[in-house]
């Protein structure tokens, strides 16, 4: 079988990919696959992000949202790095870090694709800045707790939450001044 | 260079060991993926935006000791030629990809080659530990140690929701990617493991065949790794496919007992022909080598042959690589070069054993 791309070589790659029961086949030559800079011999990258492309775009258009939203939403670009939503699908890689935060929106579904289900981790959290997070989370917690208890008016009880969350905000600075 | 210091040089020192299972079980690797803070992946990030990353490594960890893997080197992919790459990818220390085009791509490795630290991959970091036969669960302990060494003093990409961040979406999470490699002639000879892939993928992870274009599978070598690296804590991805490996582990001793009670003739005349034609070819074409290093391999396991090393297999996968072969000739070959080359490569290798019975 001759490579789609070059119509000259024989076609050494052949992948087959699904989605929504629509069946695309590719057959390609070493030499183009190599050319178009994702596939090196001995690694997987070049199906793996040929298919995450198109599974990422099938997750882009899913929401039969109204037209102007879904066109908003496929420009949506990350402020750090600068990549675009409709980047990132093509390419199936985000640029930075805060491209997670800056595509939350679109990324449950995605995640929950690729990952069986899942999009929330349950692992390991990093020692030293694991720490941290979770004193956030605890004064975050609190926060709400104080909230609460202050539109109920009880206020003893109150004032003594105010005091953990001081005291946590404490911790997190060091031995550094008062928190307001 | 006598052939004996050059299959010593050419198999990391790990590999000398033998491991659990190993008459099945090849290797166990465990990786982390990991990215620092504040730093552009290097999909996009420029040269000088990475060039950060090998500095933090070398300033911390390259020269100083690790208490598992001991000192740790940092090799700079600018610094080597484009053969010595080649090299370090066929022994699985890099990725084909950290070698091609990775900007300021550097590696950290301890001295025994079971750990590498690939800089500027994918992602800014990728924690690799391989040991010998079915060790995943020590693959993990110890790539968790190395991880939170390295997280000492460096701060990664985290997030509560979403674990480690990284360039892939499907590296997020754990960031892990472990996987064995597996010999499995008997269920390839009996028709058996084409019936129990598809359960594999069903349970969520996947089957590679080794250095296999498409699907197909080289010297029937396999390598099975977990898909999924978010939602499932790291112990628990790495059970989940320690499971299912040690069921193959028995599934392959079945069909290897079956085959030699019920077709022995059969076996041995395919082992031995094998045996024949790597023992006095001229020519050997990369594809054909493996497979009948592959019948070797299925001899020395089942006792059919003695006085050959199992480590062949391992050992001569990889010297008859391109790369190797060129460093063992010292110049660059042809294709046609190569497989004269290395039909030459395994006779004396062959020999060298009934010689000195046996490479230490």
């Amino acid at each position: 079988m001759l490579c789609q791309e070059c119509q000259e070589r024989e076609a050494t790659l052949h992948f087959t990919k699904i989605i929504n029961g629509e069946k695309t086949e590719f057959h390609i030559c070493d030499v183009c696959a190599k050319e178009r800079g994702d596939y090196t011999p001995g690694s997987n990258s070049f199906s793996i992000h040929q298919l995450l492309s198109g599974l990422l775009d099938t997750a882009g258009q899913q929401k039969p949202s109204r037209e102007i939203g879904a066109q908003q939403r496929a420009e949506k670009q990350c402020p750090s790095c600068g990549m675009t939503y409709r980047q990132f699908a093509e390419i199936g890689r985000f640029g930075c870090a805060d491209c997670y935060e800056s595509f939350d929106e679109k990324l449950d579904p995605v995640l929950r694709r690729i990952h069986g289900g899942n999009a929330q981790h349950t692992g390991k959290v990093p020692k030293r800045k694991g720490k941290d997070l979770h004193v956030y989370k605890q004064i975050e917690d609190l926060k709400q707790k104080l909230q609460q208890l202050i539109a109920e008016e009880e206020f003893e009880a109150a004032a003594t939450t105010r005091d953990e969350i001081r005291s946590l905000e404490h911790s997190l600075k060091g031995k550094g001044g008062e928190s307001s | 260079m006598t052939l004996h210091s050059f299959i010593q040089n050419a198999t990391s020192p790990w590999m000398k060991n033998e491991g659990p299972d190993s008459d099945i079980v090849i290797s166990s690797r465990v990786r982390l993926a990991r990215n620092l803070e504040g730093i552009t992946f290097p999909i996009i990030a420029n040269e000088e935006e990475l060039s950060p990353v090998p500095e933090k490594v070398e300033a911390h960890f390259a020269g100083h000791s690790h208490k598992r893997f001991g000192e740790l080197s940092l090799i700079k992919m600018n610094d080597l030629t484009d053969n010595e790459k080649r090299i370090l990818v066929e022994k699985h220390l890099i990725s084909p990809n950290l070698s091609g085009k990775s900007k300021a791509g550097a590696v950290l490795l301890s001295e025994d080659e079971s750990l590498s630290v690939m800089v500027n991959e994918e992602d800014h970091f990728r924690i690799q530990c391989l040991l010998p036969g079915f060790q995943l669960q020590e693959g993990l302990k110890y790539a968790n140690d190395m991880d939170d060494w390295m997280e000492e003093k460096l701060d990664f990409a985290y997030d509560q929701r979403r674990g480690y961040l990284t360039s892939c979406p499907t590296n997020v999470g754990t960031g892990l990617r472990s996987s064995v490699m597996m010999h499995l002639p008997a269920l390839v000879m009996t028709n058996q493991l084409n019936r129990i892939l598809p359960a594999i993928n069903q349970l969520g992870l996947v089957v590679r065949g080794i250095y296999g274009e498409g699907s197909e599978a080289l010297g029937n070598l396999f390598q099975l790794s977990n898909q999924t690296t978010l939602g499932e804590s790291e112990s628990e991805i790495v059970e989940d496919l320690r499971s299912v490996v040690s069921q193959l582990v028995e599934r392959e001793r079945a069909a290897r007992e079956q085959l030699l009670t019920q077709s022995t003739n059969i076996v041995e005349d395919r082992i031995y022909r094998s045996l024949g034609i790597l023992s006095y070819s001229r020519r050997m074409e990369s594809k054909e080598a493996m497979q009948r290093l592959s019948d070797i391999r299925l001899g020395i396991d089942t006792g059919i042959i003695k006085g050959i090393d199992a480590k062949i297999l391992n050992e001569l996968m990889v010297l008859t690589q391109p790369g190797f072969l060129q460093h063992y000739a010292g110049e660059a070959l042809t294709a046609e070069q190569r497989d004269q080359r290395r039909a030459t490569l395994i006779r004396e290798r062959l020999t060298l054993e009934e010689h000195d019975g046996g490479v230490e």
